[in-house]
């Protein structure tokens, strides 16, 4: 499913466009109902998301939204690639696969609607990592690795970014909150891996650029 | 003022923003009738406040798994025992940090109430343990946009996610290979992870806590 969030916005009704860009407080007040009856939740959220991010947002948070979305993309690629792959996901994790897979694709969905028209399509990807993991799509024992790799990292990347955001408390939050999500995703394919869901107390941040440098590989 | 030392009373404040203009004398006058400063805490105000609000969630949590590994519930696995112990572990980790961190404006001790918990029985301990995970990774969630010093959020931020991978790892042990580690019980449509405020989560941890604790600044 690919989010247009773009065209969402452009086909709102201009009467609601305007409370939603005039006052998102008073468009929660007044128009929830109203909005709701015509859009999905996840439609009407993604358009606050756009209200409340999209506007006047300092290149920083931009560049740290995009980058975000980047990382979200390959791992929205990576569980939809494997779901389809027969036979490489057993039987009784395909369940937990399905579950990761759906917040990821959630993640790409929201933030890029929060970016609008900044957001980015998905990148042209490489699984194999320039075939380092030819495998990655018929081991299951690669695909966990990488699936590790991909968390660990974004969890990582996440909280290397907390300060830049901070000067936004709704993105901060946000933010927050997909990172405790990856986290979780971290564990439950560490703990399938047949690994400790952690490494310790606490973990560490990476920053943008050791993050992109462990992502480059997987883009095309 | 008509002081009332009733525990209705004590309760009442415990925890409480309402109470603010008590609770901001009740430094001046708990030494008056003798209540030690380890039965009466106030997390104070800003990122003291903050790191103070944490550091009692972290109490509650070390307190809780130090007593499930000094008495393991009937049947427990090896595999439990490690998971547990680490988190144990962690805890008293993430604990003492912030205790440090704090120093001299560290709260005291807190004095925990466990006697909703049957230690004896697995569902009652991890179903427990879920509930402080869970809640642990809301706290820091919503605590985030409060904290004004960058270092403490990235502090902060080193913490919430080895809690949501307890959070994630105990909900696979009371629901194994299902999608409970990150049920949509607590991740929303958009993929997002619980977010609480202060007066929620203290509101929620008030009946694991005998202390006497007052958020005034926080709720």
């Amino acid at each position: 499913m690919t989010i247009q969030t773009n065209h969402l916005i452009a086909d709102l009704n201009p009467e609601i466009k305007d409370i939603l860009v005039s006052n998102r407080r008073a468009f929660f007040k007044s128009s929830a109902l109203k909005l709701g009856a015509m859009a999905s939740a996840p439609v009407l959220l993604a358009m606050t998301a756009q209200n409340a991010f999209g506007q006047e947002l300092p290149q920083e948070v931009v560049d740290v939204l995009v980058f975000a979305l980047t990382l979200e993309h390959i791992e929205d690629a990576f569980y939809r690639s494997g779901l389809e792959s027969p036979g490489l996901i057993p039987d009784e994790y395909v369940g937990i696969f399905n579950q990761i897979g759906k917040h990821e694709a959630a993640h790409v969905a929201f933030l890029s609607a929060a970016l609008g028209s900044s957001a980015i399509e998905r990148p042209a990807l490489d699984l194999t990592a320039g075939g380092k993991y030819a495998d990655a799509l018929t081991n299951f024992d690669t695909y966990l690795t990488l699936s590790q790799t991909f968390e660990d990292l974004g969890v990582a990347a996440y909280k290397g970014q907390a300060g830049v955001v901070a000067v936004n408390d709704d993105i901060l939050t946000v933010a927050l909150q997909i990172h405790s999500v990856e986290a979780r995703h971290a564990a439950i394919v560490r703990k399938i891996g047949g690994k400790k869901p952690w490494d310790g107390a606490f973990d560490e941040p990476m920053t943008k650029e050791e993050v992109l440098a462990a992502a480059a590989p997987f883009l095309a | 003022m008509e002081i009332q030392h009733d525990n209705s009373r004590r309760r009442l404040l415990k925890w409480s923003g309402a109470a603010a203009a008590t609770v901001a004398v009740s430094g001046a006058w708990l030494p008056n009738f003798g209540i030690s400063a380890a039965l009466a805490a106030d997390l104070g105000e800003g990122d003291v406040g903050i790191l103070n609000y944490a550091y009692a969630l972290e109490q509650l949590e070390a307190a809780f798994y130090t007593q499930v590994i000094e008495t393991p519930y009937e049947g427990i696995t090896d595999e439990e025992t490690v998971l547990l112990t680490d988190i144990r572990d962690h805890e008293i980790e993430h604990r003492d940090f912030l205790k440090t961190a704090l120093a001299d404006s560290a709260i005291p001790a807190l004095e925990v109430d466990f006697s909703a918990v049957d230690f004896t029985d697995r569902a009652s301990v991890l179903g427990t343990a879920m509930v402080f995970e869970d809640l642990g990774v809301s706290a820091y969630n919503g605590a985030g946009k409060l904290i004004e010093a960058v270092a403490y959020l990235a502090e902060a931020g080193r913490i919430v996610s080895v809690e949501a991978r307890h959070a994630a790892a105990i909900r696979d042990l009371l629901n194994p290979n299902s999608v409970s580690f990150a049920g949509d019980d607590v991740i929303d449509e958009n993929g997002l992870d619980v977010v609480n405020d202060p007066a929620t989560v203290l509101a929620a941890a008030d009946p694991f806590i005998a202390t006497e604790v007052t958020a005034s600044s926080l709720v």
